[in-house]
């Protein structure tokens, strides 16, 4: 059972029908209990930092969660928004601290902003990095969708096992112990995105 | 390389399909539902909804069957249980909560238009919320002049005084995260979009801009990203009514060297 963490915002709906669609038996929940029970557990995100971190701490998800992941080690799947309040902070409207449970902090895209707009909003190429367990079977050159304005970054690229370039190279896949997580949506990514979520539902950590 | 992208409106009124020639409608094609299973979903990039609103009371429609009216969440809800790309919902946005539910309904970006122009403020607010990148301000443009362009509210009825670009260019300004432009002389012409038009927004502007109105035939989107500088191009009628699908329109664009996802 994969729990999909509802903490108010997020494409709740879309996450499940994926996984739904590839297999999965999802449940979305902001219950401890039902955490607990879960196998594998996703943290989805559309939205901003601040709103992200404030609405986990509201609902008294992130001792759970915590739990969960890092003292039990389940297998996690941040997506997105979900990817970055993975990170020790952002600067998102104003300096936010993040869960900090990656080496990794959040800062806007800073490239040529008349070349290349802001957000990064489209479907774009991801290169593999070696040993990627998310990207498994995804050829070369898989293309994902993404939408942000912000990314990771002051992370060390052992950790990075996709990358994307937009101005700049920046992480697109990364994979640390038990934690994947990936700045595009795979739920909306047709093929390849459905892929990818049926790889995070095989992966079993030694 | 960031592709460009190919999306496919509906326009729904009363809960059904509908196409419009300069935003009136013109014709109730049917059950929205049908056509997304006739849209080929593998091959579109986007999906975009767009309630224009109700009438208030039946049409005639052509196929007589009144109970294929669709509440607009039912048509998210199934979308998106259909379709793994993203979807955007626009048609009567007003306030967060509207915004929260579309989105709970299965949406990942919404549409504002007039609600944008009447309260301004909401942009700001919405972007703060949910993330710039979620909101896109949908702008419908009527020509004044060979080279001027004035912003129309509800649904192309009310003429607001406002020059597009200055309009597009505060919208960019106030944290949207990327503008729908529509024209209303093109829209259902089949004639081609306004490409001075679109391109006197995408090379203004740093956010993405998405063309939409008067697409008749695939050369009509090559030209909207090689003289409109769109980032993407959007259709309604062409979907529905064309024999041919989105994946030849892909095909096309593809041979004619524009950047798409295949």
């Amino acid at each position: 059972m994969i729990a999909i963490v509802d903490y108010g915002i997020g494409n709740l709906g879309s996450v499940e029908n994926a996984l739904k669609y590839v297999g999965g038996e999802p449940i979305i929940t902001s219950s401890p209990n039902v955490l607990k029970n879960a196998d594998r557990i996703i943290l989805p995100g559309v939205g901003a930092f601040a709103d992200g971190m404030k609405f986990l701490k509201d609902r008294k998800l992130i001792e759970p969660l915590y739990n969960e992941i890092i003292t039990k080690k389940k297998p996690l799947l941040g997506l997105c928004l979900g990817m970055q309040l993975l990170a020790k902070n952002s600067d998102e409207y104003g300096l936010h601290l993040g869960l900090g449970w990656i080496p990794a902090v959040v800062r806007r895209f800073k490239i040529d902003e008349s070349k290349y707009k802001i957000p990064h909003v489209g479907w774009n190429n991801v290169k593999p990095k070696k040993n990627s367990i998310l990207l498994t079977n995804l050829g070369q050159s898989p293309v994902f969708y993404f939408v942000h304005s912000y990314h990771l970054c002051e992370i060390s690229p052992t950790i990075v096992t996709g990358e994307c370039n937009y101005g700049i190279n920046f992480p697109a896949v990364i994979e640390y112990q038990n934690i994947l997580a990936t700045q595009f949506h795979p739920e909306k990514s047709q093929q390849d995105g459905l892929k990818l979520l049926k790889n995070f539902i095989n992966y079993h950590p030694s | 390389m960031l592709k460009k992208r190919l999306i496919a409106c509906l326009l729904i009124q009363d809960g059904k399909l509908v196409r419009t020639r300069n935003f009136r409608t013109e014709r109730i094609i049917g059950n929205p539902i049908v056509a997304i299973e006739y849209l080929n979903a593998w091959a579109i990039d986007e999906i975009m909804v767009l309630d224009i609103g109700s009438t208030g009371h039946y049409v005639e429609r052509l196929d007589n069957n009144l109970e294929t009216k669709h509440l607009l969440t039912d048509v998210i809800k199934y979308i998106s249980s259909k379709c793994f790309v993203p979807l955007t919902v626009g048609g009567g946005i007003k306030t967060l909560s509207d915004i929260r539910a579309v989105l709970k309904a299965g949406a990942d970006k919404v549409s504002i238009n007039t609600n944008a122009i009447q309260n301004p403020g909401l942009i700001p607010a919405a972007a703060e919320t949910f993330g710039s990148q979620c909101i896109v301000v949908s702008i419908d443009a009527k020509k004044t002049s060979t080279n001027s362009y004035q912003v129309f509210t509800d649904r192309g009825q009310t003429a607001t005084g406002k020059s597009v670009l200055e309009w597009a260019k505060q919208v960019e300004k106030l944290g949207a995260g990327e503008i729908l432009i529509n024209s209303i002389d093109r829209d259902g012409t089949h004639n081609g979009y306004d490409y001075k038009l679109i391109s006197k927004l995408a090379d203004n502007l740093n956010i993405p801009v998405i063309a939409i109105g008067g697409v008749g035939k695939w050369n009509h989107f090559v030209k909207g990203f090689n003289s409109g500088h769109a980032s993407a191009v959007a259709a309604a009628n062409i979907f529905h009514f064309s024999e041919q699908s989105a994946q030849q329109a892909k095909k096309y664009l593809s041979k004619m060297g524009i950047d798409v996802r295949l």
